[in-house]
């Protein structure tokens, strides 16, 4: 099977934001032009995150999802602010393949098994936020801005449990650091839980990617800032006016960790890595 | 006329394959209403979900005998993922159920494997199919010899006659077919209009049918 790289675009009112340890969202652009990047650069699933949606209790995506299946033909990957069966429904007739949960699976855990009754196990992904502190991997939920109780191993095993088809786990610690990612959380999913699991946060390299695939086996890997800030549209603010951070885009900066990192060169080092079947 | 009538039975991502029918340059409709699956070129059955639940809802409907009108007439059919599962004799999904029967054999479950420590029940991402050696039941996927496809599942179809394999693929160390082709009948494990440019050359492959049976 082959791993799986999958662009991961943090939505905020429409524009596709990117923070660092999940705050101070810069706005980037116009998602629909990134995902269309990378539709041609060879991504293998999309993921579009409403990452204010949970904090507002809805999820606002419907018309970018539908307006990216006139012609992009991946997989996608939704969420942010799911918190019923009538907004997954939503969601999947707009043209995604299978749904996130993280807030309300926190709040309500045995929303994972209705979804899973209804939509089957492939259909959810449960996402675990989490962050370290003093040794231990906690999950957070609103997009890393509440603290739980629930410890990274016990809940993703409860998850497991439930139905759930796959997780995906951000390293608030590593998101948008370029660092790599926290390569404990990685070991630990891979030596506890047996349904796939993707990995979020830090990546930039080719080489953290070998890293990481030294000590776990993940499904998928989730990239965000390392792409995004190889494809920004400089002109997007002289045509849109825009709410949010628009401040990077204005000062027209260079993010320095960032940009080089192609989704085709992955691809071609994990190919020869794995001789794929 | 519509070229394409796709069955609405509120299982699978209906959207994306009227999306990729109209990139492609097709008209199609999302339909449940016979009068208009009857004034419809071809028919596509999608699902996504389970195949108990899927054939109650085709007959709550009385879709079973829209797809069996199309199958009298010579209708091209496309049955994608549960959508080819459905055509065939039965399924073992949570309890034995009949299926359409147009396709003879059985639909069975991926049995749990412990390889590298993943539990290997369903198959969810990009998978090479191989269609080499099934040349001579020329297909939609004739052409795409070891291309990826986006599969999302965890039965595949065990036909009684082997020639209708038109190619088959691997999930870890299982080898299993993943899309078939009995006359104008032809189905797809995998979901063409989720697999980029290669999967959208199958929708082109119909629109020339389409075009070829006129």
């Amino acid at each position: 099977m082959n791993i799986r790289i999958i662009p991961k675009l943090d939505i905020k009112n429409h524009n596709l934001v990117k923070g660092i340890n999940l705050e101070g969202l810069r706005v980037l652009g116009n998602p629909r032009q990134f995902a269309e990047k990378y539709y041609n650069e060879g991504a293998d699933e999309l993921i579009y995150h409403d990452v204010v949606a949970s904090l507002y209790q809805r999820n606002n995506l419907s018309s970018l999802i539908k307006n990216t299946s006139e012609n992009i033909f991946l997989p996608m990957l939704v969420g942010g602010g799911i918190r019923n069966t009538d907004q997954v429904e939503t969601i999947l007739n707009s043209g995604a393949d299978r749904i996130f949960l993280n807030t309300a699976a926190l709040d309500n855990p045995p929303i994972i098994d209705n979804i899973v009754k209804k939509y089957g196990s492939s259909t959810l992904v449960i996402s675990l936020e989490v962050v370290k502190s003093n040794e231990k991997y906690i999950c957070r939920k609103d997009f890393g801005r509440e603290e739980t109780n629930k410890e990274l191993i016990d809940w993703a095993k409860e998850v497991e449990l439930r139905g759930a088809g796959e997780i995906i786990v951000t390293s608030i610690d590593s998101d948008g650091t370029g660092l790599g990612f926290d390569l404990n959380i990685a070991e630990k999913l891979s030596n506890n839980i047996k349904i796939p699991f993707v990995i979020n946060g830090g990546i930039s390299s080719i080489k953290q990617i070998d890293q990481l695939l030294n000590v776990s086996n993940p499904s998928g890997i989730a990239i965000g800032s390392a792409f995004h800030y190889g494809n920004i549209d400089r002109d997007f603010v002289k045509q849109n006016s825009l709410d949010g951070n628009i401040e990077f885009l204005n000062k027209k900066q260079k993010y320095r960790n960032f940009g080089k990192l192609k989704i085709q060169a992955i691809k071609k080092h994990l190919n020869k890595k794995f001789k794929s079947n | 006329m519509n070229d394409v009538a796709i069955l609405n039975f509120n299982m699978g991502n209906l959207f994306s394959i009227k999306c990729a029918l109209n990139y492609v340059g097709l008209k199609a409709v999302v339909t449940d209403d016979f009068e208009v699956i009857k004034n419809s070129k071809s028919l596509i059955i999608p699902g996504v979900g389970a195949f108990p639940e899927a054939m109650k809802r085709l007959k709550e409907k009385k879709l079973d005998s829209a797809i069996y009108d199309c199958n009298e007439k010579g209708k091209i059919i496309v049955g994608i993922c549960l959508g080819m599962q459905l055509l065939f004799s039965e399924s073992n999904e949570i309890k034995k159920t009949k299926g359409l029967n147009l396709i003879e054999g059985e639909v069975e479950k991926f049995s749990e494997k412990k390889s590298s420590n993943t539990k290997a029940s369903f198959n969810v991402g990009w998978n090479k199919i191989r269609t080499k050696k099934f040349k001579k039941n020329s297909s939609y996927v004739s052409d795409l010899d070891k291309k990826d496809m986006y599969f999302i599942h965890s039965y595949y179809v065990k036909p009684r006659i082997q020639e209708i394999k038109t190619s088959t693929s691997f999930f870890y160390k299982k080898e299993f077919i993943s899309s078939v082709k009995k006359d104008h009948i032809q189905g797809f494990q995998f979901h063409p209009e989720k697999s980029g440019e290669c999967g959208i050359q199958i929708y082109k492959k119909l629109k020339i049918n389409l075009e070829y049976k006129k």
